[in-house]
């Protein structure tokens, strides 16, 4: 095939100020003070006047009726660019590639990606029955489990096909939750053993209670510019070196076992000329621990099937020969809506820029994101990964 | 979380998960009269415009999906547009339903109160023969995955249609399966009332009930010095109690609701009165008067006296109220000249059906309409076959009530006219207007 247009690489593009909005089991705040809060501490952090942020992107749940266009005037924002990515845990990935392109286009010289949900007592029952018209006409009648039975399928599946155990899903779950007892925002605060992993009670077996991922309220964002302007705004911040996104990928495959990041990785690693082995830190996804041992393989880390074996001779805490999740993740922190999409992403920016304290990797340099999200059906849409790499 | 009578409330559990072979349902036990009485939560009953086609079709039992007339790619979920060639052509075609589980769960938990209150329920993921892969719900007789399964159709208790994961060969006991039973309206070990049992179709219904395995028959009798040939044998039997019933009069109605109301389960109204006659072949309304009284207010009387109780027994333990039944006729579809008043008596009963079964909805209590060709008795004495044997149109209520169709079409008659009416309604009416051929 012709190539009309090389496809263009992602230089000049600086992420900074993570900002993270505390999470909270219940509120009864709406999302747009979520959005507010966050904004708020990403003018405060960086200096701009909130009239400099002439970018935004918004993705949030909870929002409806209103999106990124009503948080403007809400917020009095008059931005000169602006985008809606209702695309869940693949909204950072998703929010970032295109707040980068903006920037280097000039469209926009400082973008706000803002991700922020609330979570009232009955929200989550109410998302799941109007999450998708698939989901309303053939999968919500089936027991109303909303993800947790795609997922137990999935990963049934799984481990009947690659020989994964419980035990193998376990060790993802008790890692994540060792990251998370040194991360202060984390909802979790207590130890979690094997055992206890073994002995939870099933939720939709094989998923048990530790497989999921617990709602809540809360909000994750940053902000992009070409790296000159963050340095002359003296704000720590990393470079974006490449990315990718999916969607519907293998829609032949009868249940998911791969995503589409295995379709793209190639590309991926090609645009920032480095191999998997480089990765100092890696965020995966994990909505549910199937899918953090997935990309352990599509993302290039092990070959398919290896998953199980991977995370058997890898120790996954932040102080491990494999740092994953090192803010605890959406399961060991909580899962504040579409702020799940984008905790991987603030909290590599917290790796990257010498920002993550206790759990702080080493001389970490490169950092990878995986993005995943909406299960419209049977299986995660959209598929999205950014490789990060700290300023010099 | 206990609340009191949640014991009362929940469905009992299948014994094992992935048995090969069901055990029976043994009889509930008597209402424990202290505890409140359940109230029905149904499942999440929303459905697009064109997933309706699916709900459509498991109305009267048959698994439909979506297929591209250009392309012949199967679709689900139901589609707008083709996923492979996006063609706007896509036609509901009948499906085997063969396929392989790939993967199962057992809910152990649910957001939604009806599966809350029944839980464990299983569900699985099959990948149809014909292509796409389907959620369903699974019978507990299906072994483990990976393993070849039969994937059929019912409507829930939202009157919404749901896939069920079949096995390849179920066992003699496999209707007892209770996510089936939800399903379904199963006469077995339920309480029934026949509103006319005297006429053949009512005494064949009452005899299919009986061998069903309804625990208890009521059987209404409007004229009790009339003793029919077999009546005598069939009031002897041991579910059998005869009471009095004529729907024509209102007191006699709400008398026997009174009477027995709380208790029924089901309702067949098989009270009819059928003349022959059309306009100009009979002079004044008396006859005409009487079929709609019985034909239509009949129906009106009955369900105002025993809708509402129904309706509050609806999760009412594992022999809940379930299931009201119209015997209408084909002729409700399109008047039939030579039975012109007759005709009118049964649209007006099916139009009040209609209205019925929206009611009953809100309680997940079935309404099933029963459109009958002519039956062989003796109102069609001069009428030459094929005609239906009163048994035919007993059977098919039964079978009914034991797959969850909502509309049924007994008999080769029936079919063909439904056939008709469903190519052009226009056209039957022509048809019918030069003599019904």
């Amino acid at each position: 095939m012709t190539a009309y247009l090389k496809r263009k690489g992602y230089e000049g593009v600086a992420l900074t100020l993570p900002v993270t909005v505390s999470y909270e089991r219940y509120s009864i705040h709406g999302a747009h003070w979520y959005v507010g809060q966050a904004v708020r501490a990403l003018v405060q952090g960086s200096g701009l006047g909130k009239a400099q942020i002439d970018g935004l992107t918004v993705s949030s749940f909870s929002l409806a009726p209103d999106t990124a266009v009503g948080v403007t005037q809400h917020l009095g924002l008059s931005p000169r660019w602006l985008d809606h990515i209702p695309t869940g845990g693949a909204s950072g990935v998703m929010a970032l590639r295109r707040a980068a392109r903006a920037v280097q286009c000039g469209d926009a010289e400082v973008v706000a990606c803002v991700a922020a949900d609330t979570n009232h007592v009955d929200s989550f029952r109410h998302t799941l029955g109007a999450f998708s018209d698939f989901a309303r006409d053939a999968s919500y009648p089936y027991g109303a489990g909303g993800p947790n039975s795609m997922f137990a399928f999935i990963t049934a599946h799984y481990m009947q096909k690659y020989g994964a155990r419980r035990e193998d899903f376990g060790r993802i779950a008790v890692a994540q939750r060792a990251n998370a007892l040194a991360n202060p925002n984390a909802l979790f605060k207590t130890p979690l053993s094997l055992e206890q992993y073994m002995a939870a009670r099933p939720v939709a077996a094989p998923i048990h209670l530790f497989d999921c991922v617990m709602p809540c309220a809360g909000a994750e964002a940053f902000l992009v510019m070409t790296p000159e302007r963050a340095r002359d705004l003296g704000l720590p911040h990393v470079l974006l070196r490449g990315a990718i996104e999916r969607h519907n990928a293998f829609s032949d495959d009868p249940v998911m076992v791969r995503g589409g990041w295995a379709q793209d990785r190639d590309e991926l690693y090609a645009q920032a000329a480095i191999k998997p082995a480089d990765i100092d830190v890696l965020q995966t996804y994990d909505d549910y621990p199937v899918i953090v041992m997935m990309q352990f393989e599509d993302l290039g880390f092990c070959a398919k099937g290896e998953g199980p074996d991977f995370v058997r001779s890898h120790d996954l805490t932040h102080a491990g020969d494999f740092p994953q999740n090192t803010s605890g993740g959406q399961l060991s922190c909580g899962q504040a809506g579409a702020a799940g999409g984008f905790i991987g992403m603030t909290e590599t920016i917290r790796q990257l820029t010498g920002q993550a304290g206790a759990r702080a990797v080493a001389d970490a340099r490169y950092g990878l994101v995986g993005g995943f999200g909406m299960v419209t059906y049977d299986r995660c849409l959209c598929t999205g990964a950014a490789i990060l790499e700290a300023a010099a | 979380m206990s609340a009191p009578g949640r014991s009362q409330a929940r469905i009992p559990q299948r014994a094992a998960q992935g048995s090969p072979i069901m055990p029976p349902l043994v009889k509930p036990p008597r209402k424990n009269p202290i505890l409140r009485t359940p109230q029905i939560n149904l499942p999440p009953g929303a459905r697009g415009r064109v997933a309706l086609g699916l709900t459509a079709a498991a109305a009267e039992g048959r698994f439909v999906l979506q297929v591209c007339k250009e392309c012949g790619a199967t679709q689900y979920p139901p589609r707008e547009a083709c996923y492979q060639c996006l063609s706007p052509t896509l036609h509901w075609q009948e499906q085997s339903g063969a396929g392989e589980l790939l993967a199962e769960t057992t809910l152990a938990h649910s957001n939604d109160l009806y599966f809350r209150e029944r839980l464990p329920w299983r569900l699985g993921m099959v990948r149809l023969d014909a292509g796409p892969s389907v959620m369903v719900h699974l019978h507990g007789e299906v072994g483990a995955a990976s393993s070849r399964v039969r994937v059929g159709v019912r409507l829930d208790r939202a009157g919404q249609a749901v896939l069920i994961g079949f096995p390849e060969k179920g066992s003699e006991h496999m209707a007892d399966d209770p996510m089936l039973r939800e399903m379904a309206s199963d006469p077995k070990f339920r309480k029934v009332l026949v509103t006319d049992g005297k006429s053949p179709v009512g005494q064949a219904v009452v005899r299919a009930l009986a061998k069903a395995g309804a625990e208890l028959i009521w059987v209404g009798q409007a004229e009790p010095w009339k003793q029919p040939e077999g009546f005598a044998e069939l009031a002897a039997l041991p579910q059998v109690t005869v009471v009095d019933l004529d729907v024509r009069d209102e007191r006699s109605v709400q008398e026997l609701a009174a009477l027995i109301g709380a208790k029924v389960d089901i309702v067949v109204n098989t009270a009819e009165l059928h003349r022959s006659a059309g306009i100009a072949g009979r002079r004044g309304t008396d006859v005409a008067r009487e079929e709609m009284e019985v034909n239509y207010l009949g129906l009106l009387r009955l369900a105002q006296a025993f809708g509402p109780v129904l309706k509050a027994r609806s999760a009412d333990g594992a022999a809940h109220a379930t299931a009201w039944v119209n015997l209408l006729s084909i002729y409700a579809l399109s008047n039939y000249p030579a039975e012109g008043t007759f005709s009118a008596s049964k649209a007006a009963a099916l139009s009040l059906a209609q209205c019925l079964r929206a009611e009953m909805r809100g309680a997940g209590i079935r309404v099933v309409n029963v459109f009958p060709g002519p039956i062989d008795d003796e109102w069609n004495q001069n009428l030459p076959p094929p005609k239906l044997a009163p048994q035919a149109v007993a059977s098919a209520i039964v079978k009914a009530l034991q797959g969850g169709v909502e509309d049924v079409y007994p008999g080769d008659i029936a079919q063909d006219w439904l056939a008709r009416w469903r190519d052009n309604p226009k056209v039957l009416e022509r048809e019918l207007a030069a003599g019904g051929q």
